[in-house]
């Protein structure tokens, strides 16, 4: 098997053996520590521009399928585990892990102790690295690992982003039916979401609470989306830092007050941004399945799926908005809603996939909010 | 929310004596509870008739009741202690239905006990499977359908509507006790009645088979603000059909996608809350249809259990300790997760490792136990290993088992060289065979049916294991067959490049089969190779391994608790200034998290899964040097792979590495860890069979040496030894022939022992009467060999065995306890029902007795335990056996003698003496102590209930009274042989006991009893002016003996029988009175010993006292 180096931008350096596609993968370093949904995973646009280490050590297992997709392809930069499953093995399994990645063009290393690795981004921080099949020379490695720039300031929301708007009809997935489509009769809400990298799963779950989704690209003008009436905006998740897409800081202000908004992952924080508030780069962040959040109205503790790096000071919304979710591991803003305005938002996932299904009531709380504006 | 404040004194139940499907695990989550309950400031009372648990400790809980667990008795500790609350969730099925019973009959109400943590309604709804269905149904999960049945015509009614096969569960029993799968008609009308007999409320029921599913478990928390989490998901190896218990399991699970897991956990959740376990942990088991992921729901334990034990181990999450702190009015956050220390126990562990668990059984023991794997669990015990892939995990659980597998052996012709292979057309039926009906060996079979060249396809069809399981297998063999090929190719070509001392293995090659978990022992099989050759050459080639910690977070957060296991994991390396090139990098480590301590350290080395003969009394021990070690300063260090125990609960010491008990194993934690000492004589045969290789690789064994343990160990030294003393022993003799064995059994006079050297719990060990016999054992049992020689010895008829353990400074020897056994010598001692202090024997002997045994320990230099089996037989004491080490009995004796002699005995390896800590004199307590045996014969249709030589009980139970009469019939309704105050006793003795069963017999007539005999037994007592019916045999017509115990009108049975036809007529017999839950006695000693418990009996009830009350008796003479 081809051999591949990892190199980090502390000096750090693996040598494995190559997964997926040849050729190299320069991004900042991340780990994920749920057990399963690397297809998600994979395929979740948040991660543009990252390298994902799966914690657990064996990844592939049940192969690749045509449904769990979060998106029509897979977004990782790099992609990192102990030992790819050769065999998988599933009902619904189409492909091995290295084929799709190979197909794809994903450059990955397996083989390396994924464990050590996950200790040194949580002690140093995430930070850039380099995946090559192609260079033998680590010292080079390090120093382009060193030189790359990060990705605080840089705008990876235009790269995901869709070109032109869609409508969307694929409700939730179910055991023996697939995915649903959405239901004809009932009171349906017409819902804008703004897509920074969103995830299908959102937009399964929004259908599925009752709302007719068109998603628009992150630079559709605010000005375009009043005009289209809607009843509410959703703002999605996405990849990179919240201060790199001040469009969409603007774009969104001219929403608050005139239209009910709720906003996930990038959404919560560019909203917090809207709001006035700052946000700030977590040391390694959240990227789990696992993660408990108290919502502070019921004391009740929903775990998570998260995918995140950076967070909003609360102190600095200076009152505009109020704390409603908490991270319980390490206190952090995991919710707000406005004080005044039917408006609020989740640092985590409620949509999952991959992860619990505990936070899905939130979709049936932004229909609810939609529908007090109706009365 | 905080804790309550309403309740102040809580009764936790515990699950009684070790039992098949009731196993150490509920004195780990009973010891949790304990512990934590009494953190929180409650008043903690317990009962649990154990004495071999850590919760027993008169330490550990305020008040101890070592007490029969039946409602009657609890009743009465509920009378006396008047607890706030009651625990019914910490103590298996046995806590849960006596919990049910005591709520049922009004005596919780009568007392304002409230039950925490399941409420009766939560209870019923999991536990009846009608209910259960209907709430699952509810909340709109599948159930495989299913119709229950009270009677027999009802079975056969309800399966007329089915088809097969059909599962068939007995109702309110635990283990599976009564279930099985019936293929046909005929199988169904059997197992319908059996279940129908072993299910307490006569009833079973029939179930759509799902078998060939993939089965799935969630273990799942839920606190008083209805937060629910997930701990752990297992999926099991084995498909549905395969008790859970007897299943290799898996965690996490390894093939569900996150979308089908995520259904499932929902589910899980639905679960929960739709039984209304209000706080705690439950498990739930699915299947999966492997063809289009249906999932049906099986069963819910409302209750800790074996996988809450096992996920805890697996996660490092503490479940029991959990569920009892939600019981008590906690919530999931407010609680901090113990190894993190910084964040919740609200969260979900998150693994990054690979735990697989394989059952032990103890089919050797049982020849005529069917050895099939099916819905009714038969394992004794359980091995659990974790690796960073399933591959390494799973090659590290087969050694742990210690069932002398190493990896995966060949099973055919396992001497060929080659590992593929072409089999026979007889191999290869034997091996679809072996892999279509599961029992024990089925791992092994997968990996010889490919080497057979099986496709993974054919080997799915026929054992329906997931091809997920089956390819990493597959993956094995590649390796061993690639290890084959390149060391075969060296030896031809001599290539370079190679490792030397391997026989031909580059370093690439080795460090792969290392990271798949390959022993040294499973290359040296297949290099050719020394193990110690190949552990040297991996050592240079750093190709060694590495320990990780179980954090429950995948390293996300810092863990702080050193809780380990090991791997082998690719060193890399750090290039801190690039512009040097290569040139700058640092050396090539790999990452090692084990961070030994400068401090004073000890390691304790376990006992390694349970098994008839070593189970939870050695973990005992070894817990407890743990404590001691800790408490005088040293860092104490634990090794075992026992996920059911306390000594693997990660705060019982300093520090925990879970590894298999094998040379490489701990060698490599002794060389990270460079500890003062190694403690191998507390955790039975399985440390101390390391304790020679481990003290020439240079390492100090602490206590009692390597050479005195060969000294006891070896008969010729042993012999020598105890003529030097002037100690007498049965005569006896060495075969390595027949024609040798018959000359010296004609010496020494029959009846005789025989065995074969170096056996462990009476392995293959039988009394022969007389030349036929033997020549019978020498052609069917052993082949005796210059190699394997045979000892004989003098069989002692109707001698008392005694058992002392006694403890040791290397100086001064005290006795810790003396323990006439009730049934004669030739029982095996770990299967005799015993008292301390004897009740027969006269003071001279035992005086005696007392001077042998420290005779013995000074000759030997013991330096800590030592146990000695003595046989009494006209007043002459013979030495049978002495073990310098903990025995079986040591927990017994230290709760009968208020001292805690295991303990003591660590603080005498590390070097203090019995004067310093204050223990100079034997304790003779005033009350007696009886300890009675529990055997697993129920689980097993077709064996006998006979008791030899052969050690055969899973368990025991503890006795307290004021004399021996009142603590023997404490014992025996402990072990579930409720004496009878009145009815009729059926005696059928053999010619040799006919006259001691005499005195027994008229005394049972004077209590009031009739008597019913066979016609031999009842013209003997009949001449003797004993009252006896004679009543048929089951070869003699009808009515029958079998026919009245039916009939329910038989109250006790007194049965001993000799030689093979005798043995075989009376078999149903005693078959049927177990089957009918009578009581019986195959020993006359057993039965006289019953007749003075009925006698106490009859005096009136039973009281009930703490073991803090009965060693306070003592303490303030």
């Amino acid at each position: 098997m081809k051999k591949a180096i990892l190199a980090l931008a502390d000096g750090t350096v693996f040598e494995g053996l190559s997964l997926g596609a040849a050729g190299e993968a320069l991004g900042e370093i991340v780990f994920n520590t749920a057990m399963t949904g690397y297809q998600e995973v994979l395929t979740d646009p948040s991660y543009k521009g990252q390298t994902v280490v799966m914690t657990y050590s064996q990844q592939g297992n049940y192969g690749i399928n045509q449904e769990d997709i979060e998106s029509l392809r897979p977004w990782v930069q790099g992609f990192i585990v102990k030992e790819p499953c050769l065999y998988p093995s599933s009902w619904r399994s189409a492909e091995a892990l290295q084929g799709y990645l190979q197909r794809h063009h994903i450059v990955g290393i397996h083989g390396i102790d994924t464990r050590a690795l996950t200790r040194i981004i949580r002690d140093k921080g995430a930070m850039m690295s380099i995946i090559s099949t192609v260079e033998s020379d680590a010292a080079h490695l390090v120093k382009r690992a060193r030189e790359a720039g990060g990705l605080v300031g840089v705008d990876l929301v235009k790269e995901v982003t869709c070109r032109a708007a869609y409508s969307w009809r694929e409700s939730l997935w179910s055991l023996d039916r697939g995915y649903g489509k959405a239901a004809e009769e009932g009171k349906r809400y017409k819902v804008i979401a703004y897509d920074f990298g969103i995830k299908r799963n959102i937009l399964r779950n929004l259908t599925a609470a009752g709302c007719d989704v068109t998603v628009v690209p992150a630079h559709a003008p605010a000005e375009m989306i009043l005009d289209l009436n809607p009843d509410g905006i959703f703002l999605s998740n996405g990849p990179g830092d919240p201060d790199a897409v001040p469009y969409a800081k603007e774009t969104i202000k001219k929403f608050i007050g005139r239209k009910p908004i709720f906003g996930i992952c990038l959404g919560h924080q560019i909203l917090s941004l809207a709001l006035g508030g700052k946000t700030f780069k977590l040391k390694f962040g959240h990227r789990g399945a696992n993660q408990p959040v108290k919502d502070l109205k019921t004391g009740k503790v929903e775990i998570t799926a998260q995918n995140h790096g950076f967070a909003v000071d609360m102190a600095s919304l200076k009152g505009a908005a109020r704390i409603t979710h908490v991270n319980l591991n390490d206190q952090t803003v995991e919710g707000l809603e406005h004080t005044e305005l039917p408006i609020f938002s989740v640092q985590y996932h409620p949509e999952a996939s991959p992860g619990p299904h505990d936070s899905q009531y939130l979709f049936k709380r932004f229909v609810d909010m939609m529908e007090r504006g109706h009365q | 929310m905080p804790k309550r404040t309403d309740i102040r004194k809580i009764l936790i139940i515990g699950s009684g004596p070790i039992v098949i499907g009731q196993g150490c695990e509920f004195d780990y989550s009973g010891t949790q509870a304990c512990k934590a309950l009494k953190e929180d400031g409650y008043e903690v009372i317990l009962v649990n008739s154990n004495p071999a648990t850590i919760m027993t400790d008169p330490t550990l809980a305020d008040r101890t009741y070592i007490e029969p667990i039946t409602p009657e008795m609890v009743e009465k500790i509920i009378e006396r202690e008047r607890p706030d609350a009651l625990l019914p969730t910490m103590g298996g099925q046995t806590a849960l239905n006596v919990s049910v019973k005591l709520a049922e009959s009004g005596v919780l109400e009568k007392y304002g006990v409230e039950m925490i943590g399941a409420k009766i309604p939560a209870i019923k709804k999991a536990e009846d499977r009608e209910l259960f269905k209907e709430a699952m149904q509810r909340i709109g999960l599948q159930v495989p359908r299913s119709f229950s049945a009270k009677t027999f015509d009802k079975a056969m009614e309800v399966a007329s509507r089915m088809d097969y096969p059909l599962i068939i569960r007995s109702s309110f029993t635990l283990g599976g006790t009564g279930g099985g799968i019936a293929y046909n008609k005929e199988e169904y009308e059997k197992l319908a009645r059996y279940g129908l007999e072993c299910s307490p409320v006569s009833e079973i029921l029939v179930e759509e088979s799902v078998i060939g599913w993939k089965e799935f478990e969630l273990e799942v928390m839920r606190d008083r603000n209805d937060n629910v989490v997930i701990i752990c998901s297992i999926e099991n190896f084995d498909p549905m059909g395969v008790h859970t218990g007897d299943s290799i399991t898996v965690a996490p699970a390894q093939t569900l996608t996150d979308k089908e897991y995520q259904v499932m956990r929902d589910a899980a959740i639905k679960i929960i809350r739709e039984i209304g376990v209000d706080t705690g942990g439950s498990n739930i088991q699915f299947s999966v249809n492997p063809d289009n992921g249906r999932i049906c729901v099986i069963e819910m334990n409302p209750r800790v259990s074996r996988s809450s034990a096992l996920a805890s181990k697996a996660t490092g999450f503490p479940i029991a300790k959990m569920a009892a702190k939600l019981a008590v009015g906690y919530t999931l956050d407010e609680i901090p997760n113990d190894i993190t220390k910084m964040t919740p126990a609200c969260f979900e562990p998150t693994i990054d490792y690979v735990v697989v668990k394989v059952p032990r059984f103890a089919f050797e023991k049982f020849p005529k136990a069917d050895p099939a794997l099916t819905i009714q669990m038969k394992s004794v015990g359980e091995a659990m290993s974790m690796g960073r892939t399933f591959k390494e995990a799973m090659n590290k659980a087969l050694r742990s088992l210690e069932t002398g597998s190493y990896g995966f052996e060949k099973m055919i012709r396992p001497e060929r060289k080659a590992i593929l292979f072409r089999p026979t057309a007889a191999e290869l039926d034997l091996i679809k065979t072996r892999l279509k009906l599961p029992a024990p060996e089925r791992a092994w079979y997968i990996a010889e049916a490919i080497r057979a060249g099986l496709a993974v396809d054919e080997i799915y069809e026929l054992t329906r294991i997931d091809r997920w399981f089956l390819n990493n297998i597959r993956e094995i063999v590649q390796l061993e067959e690639g290890v084959f090929w390149q060391v075969n190719s060296f030896q031809k070509s001599h290539s370079r490049g190679l490792l030397s001392g391997t026989g031909g293995l580059s370093a690439e090659l080795l460090r792969k089969v290392k990271e798949c978990g390959f022993s040294f022992k499973t290359l040296s099989t297949l290099t050719g190779q020394s193990v110690a050759d190949l552990m040297k050459t991996a050592k240079d080639a750093g190709i060694v391994p590495v320990f990780k910690t179980v954090d429950t977070c995948a390293a996300e957060f810092e863990a702080f608790t050193p809780y380990l296991y090991s791997t082998y994991e690719r060193p890399f390396y750090n290039i801190a200034d690039p512009r040097l090139g290569h040139a700058g990098a640092s050396e090539k480590v790999p990452a090692c998290e084990a961070n030994p301590t400068a401090k004073k350290k000890v390691i304790i080395l376990g006992s390694g899964p349970n098994r008839i003969g070593q189970g939870i009394e050695f973990d005992y021990c070894c817990v407890h040097a743990s404590f001691a070690l800790r408490e005088e300063g040293f860092e104490s260090i634990m090794v075992n792979c026992n996920p059911e125990t306390v000594s693997t609960d990660y705060d019982t010491s300093d520090r925990l590495y879970f590894e298999p008990l094998t040379f490489e194993d701990v060698m490599a934690i002794i060389e990270k860890e460079r500890p003062y000492g190694v403690i191998v004589q507390l955790g039975g045969q399985t440390p101390l069979k390391l304790s020679v290789p481990l003290e020439k690789a240079g390492v100090r064994i602490l206590g009692t040496s390597s050479d005195s343990i060969d000294m006891a160990e070896d008969r010729e030294r042993f012999d020598k030894l105890l003529e030097r003393l002037g100690l007498k022993r049965p005569a006896s003799g060495m075969a390595r022939a027949v024609g040798e064995a018959v000359k010296i059994a004609g010496h020494i006079g029959y009846p005789v022992m025989v065995r074969p050297s170096y056996v462990l719990g009476g392995r293959a060990m039988e009394t022969v009467y007389d030349e036929a016999g033997l020549m019978d054992y020498m052609t069917r049992a052993v082949a005796a060999s210059p190699e394997h020689p045979v000892l004989i010895d003098r069989f002692l008829q109707n001698a008392v065995e005694v058992d002392v353990d006694c403890i040791s400074d290397g100086s001064m020897t005290v006795i810790g306890g003396i323990m006439e056994h009730i049934e004669e010598a030739g029982v095996h001692s770990g299967d005799s029902a015993c008292s301390l202090p004897p009740y027969s024997l006269d003071a001279a002997i035992l005086d005696d007795i007392r001077a042998q045994t420290k005779l013995m320990a000074k000759e030997l230099g013991v330096v800590g335990l030592m146990n000695v089996q003595f046989a009494v037989k006209d007043s002459v004491a013979y030495v049978l056996e002495v073990n310098p080490r903990a025995s079986r009995t040591i927990p017994f004796v230290s709760k009968a003698i208020g001292r805690p002699l295991a303990k003591l005995a660590a603080k005498l390896m590390a070097g203090m003496t019995l004067e310093e800590l204050g223990f100079t004199e034997e304790v003779k307590p005033s009350y007696t102590s009886v300890k009675e045996a529990v055997f697993p014969f129920i689980k097993f249709p077709g064996v006998d209930t006979l008791l030899g030589p052969e050690m055969k009980s899973t368990g025991e139970v503890m006795g307290l009274g004021a004399d021996f009469g009142a603590a023997f019939a404490k014992a025996q309704i402990a072990a579930g042989n409720t004496l009878p105050l009145s009815g009729m006793v059926f005696i059928s003795v053999r010619n040799d006991d006919k006259p001691h069963v005499a005195d027994t017999a008229r005394e049972l007539l004077n209590m009031g009893f009739s008597i019913i005999a066979t016609a031999n037994t009842a013209a003997y007592l009949n001449d003797r002016g004993i009252r006896a019916e004679r009543i048929l045999k089951l070869t003699e017509g009808r009515p029958n003996i079998v026919d009245r115990i039916k009939s329910g009108e038989v109250a006790m049975v007194v049965n001993t029988s000799l030689g093979a036809k005798s043995v075989a007529d009376s078999y149903y017999i005693r078959r049927t009175s177990l089957e009918h839950g009578l009581p019986y006695f195959t020993t006359v000693a057993g039965a006289k010993a019953a007749a003075q418990g009925i006698k106490a009996l009859l005096k009136g009830s039973l009281g009930v006292k703490t073991i803090q009350e009965y060693h306070a008796e003592f303490s303030k003479r």
